[in-house]
């Protein structure tokens, strides 16, 4: 593989630096490659607007950030509107849709999934949101295999959130999946 | 190399760098962007059966970790701007009692409070002179994350070998940056504390060298008197007016560490053998630089690197062998202008010239390559 970019913007607490954290070891320590996170952030512990860089290489890395990504994810308006003009052409911006509306024009692909309502329903807790947008992310990317992000979960999240953590996952790997099919049939919302 | 394969950041590089090294005192006041470096350690020290003191303030983590010292225990403490203002005076005493010891620096924009969570470099000239008084002293640096691990192990051999503090001077984006790293089970070098025990009724001399130059520590505790002053002291350790005295105190700090720079000087050259540019750059900027390292030889543009591992003692030799077949030089770095200064009095040529950003934002290699074509002839 070549070099894939990626950056996770939301809001301080909603996990995209720890999203970014579990492809990087995935990708690290379970298949090989390079990679190297980094993040931007301010002095709130919560809120605030959170950026986490993520590089996936089969080469050394040396510029640890990313100036346009191929893959950016905006889980906050704030987010969105700051970020979307830096997504690289061409490339793939997924939003969530409770916190997202697509109003730029981008020149990339745009894909609004309701990741943090599904979480919501289907688990209770909205915690795991994070994960379900990692596992939105392979299943577009196929950065690296399920099962690599499987065991960088299971050593990273305490057990008593692991299971949850692994629902999300599947979750967000069905979701990514129904879009999928759901454009293929012709009734994809794909805003532009 | 065997070992466990981790995707760490860089402060827990230096955990694991410490830890190796045989750490067995810390004290600490959390401060971003240091504060995993304290968080870790009041973890994990105590189950090697170490000590943990997360202290008041960066005053008092200084001295508890200088009497810690001469207990006999490696000690270090972490910090970044504002913490490591209030160590100097601290460190100015562990320099003159010669105590060893290892202050961790991960720099944040300054002065004052500054940018908290922003990446900056500006403290390498307060490394050099934060303390008052002529004195030498040792500072490390690196840029990826087992150079981080290597170079935590190395700061605690000078600072053993050296009797002295030992700076490491890290920033923002190594601190917070995660990158594989390997964590060897065995064969990095560590210098073990050398103490002297003397027996009763034997006079002891704290401060007389053995003849292979190394100061061995006392025996703290033990049968015998040692005097341990900031003021200058003879060779049992007693405070003295004696200029005779002063003379060779102050020689004997400063040269100790001087006059072995080319031991001490760590740095990596990439590709300067045939090239008509080099930069010198450390810290996390010298990634940007050898990113554009690459960049410009993909391009034909035949440039080179000379990342510095050691910051002070200044390594100037090394800095003017390297660009001896030269005539352009770029310092890279997240201040107005610190290593430039000293890289300047280390070249012959008068092409020197500053790629720097110090407004929170981490340096790239467009911002390298801007300043490249304007030295080029090429405009911006």
């Amino acid at each position: 593989m070549s070099t894939k970019s990626f950056v996770f913007t939301g809001s301080g607490g909603q996990g995209v630096i720890t999203a970014a954290i579990v492809i990087g070891e995935a990708a690290a320590l379970h298949e090989g490659l390079n990679a190297v996170q980094t993040q931007v952030y301010g002095p709130e512990a919560r809120g605030g607007a959170t950026r986490s860089d993520l590089i996936v290489s089969s080469d050394p890395i040396r510029y640890p950030k990313v100036i346009n990504p191929q893959v950016l994810v905006c889980l906050t308006q704030e987010a969105y509107n700051k970020f979307a003009p830096i997504v690289r052409p061409g490339g793939l911006l997924i939003a969530d849709a409770s916190f997202v509306s697509t109003v730029r024009k981008a020149d990339a692909r745009q894909i609004v999934l309701p990741m943090f309502e599904t979480v919501k329903k289907e688990l209770g807790k909205t915690m795991a949101f994070n994960i379900c947008m990692v596992g939105c992310v392979l299943a577009f990317t196929g950065i690296v295999s399920k099962d690599s992000v499987v065991k960088a979960l299971t050593s990273r999240m305490p057990p008593a959130h692991l299971e949850m953590n692994l629902k999300a996952l599947d979750l967000g790997i069905e979701l990514a999946k129904d879009y999928g099919n759901s454009v293929a049939a012709g009734c994809g919302k794909t805003a532009s | 190399m065997s070992g466990t394969l981790r995707f760490i950041q860089g402060n827990e590089a230096v955990v694991e760098g410490a830890l190796y090294a045989g750490l067995g005192f810390y004290a600490g006041y959390p401060i971003t962007p240091s504060t995993e470096i304290t968080e870790l350690l009041a973890e994990r020290l105590p189950k090697r059966g170490g000590t943990f003191i997360q202290m008041e303030d960066e005053i008092a983590s200084m001295c508890s970790i200088i009497g810690a010292s001469l207990t006999g225990k490696k000690v270090m403490t972490a910090t970044s701007g504002p913490g490591f203002s209030l160590m100097q005076e601290a460190i100015g005493y562990a320099v003159m009692a010669e105590v060893p010891c290892v202050v961790v620096n991960v720099q944040r924009s300054g002065p004052s409070t500054g940018l908290p969570t922003a990446v900056a470099q500006g403290d390498v000239m307060q490394a050099r002179w934060g303390t008052h008084g002529d004195h030498a002293i040792i500072a490390l640096t690196a840029s990826n994350l087992q150079d981080v691990f290597k170079l935590t192990i190395e700061a605690f051999n000078m600072a053993e070998t050296y009797r002295t503090p030992v700076i490491l001077l890290l920033d923002e984006v190594v601190g917070h940056m995660r990158e594989k790293v390997i964590i060897p089970n065995e064969g990095e070098f560590v210098v073990q504390r050398l103490i002297t025990s003397v027996p009763e009724g034997t006079d002891y001399h704290p401060y007389l060298a053995r003849e292979d130059g190394r100061l061995p520590m006392s025996d703290f505790g033990g049968v015998h008197r040692y005097n341990v002053t900031g003021l200058v002291h003879d060779m049992w350790g007693f405070p003295s007016n004696d200029p005779t005295v002063a003379y060779n105190l102050l020689r004997h700090l400063v040269d100790k560490i001087e006059k072995r720079s080319h031991e001490i000087a760590r740095y990596q050259e990439h590709r300067i053998e045939d090239a008509d540019i080099l930069i010198v750059s450390y810290g996390s900027s010298a990634r940007s630089a050898l990113h554009m390292i690459e960049k410009g030889r993909d391009s034909g543009i035949r440039i080179g690197l000379l990342e510095l591992n050691t910051i002070w003692p200044f390594p100037y030799e090394v800095v003017r062998r390297a660009a001896e077949r030269t005539e352009i030089v770029l310092v890279v770095e997240m201040n107005m202008g610190q290593v430039y200064q000293e890289v300047r009095r280390a070249v012959k040529t008068d092409r020197v010239y500053l790629v720097n950003r110090f407004d929170g934002v981490f340096i790239s290699h467009n911002d390298i390559e801007k300043t490249l074509n304007v030295v080029m002839g090429r405009g911006v």
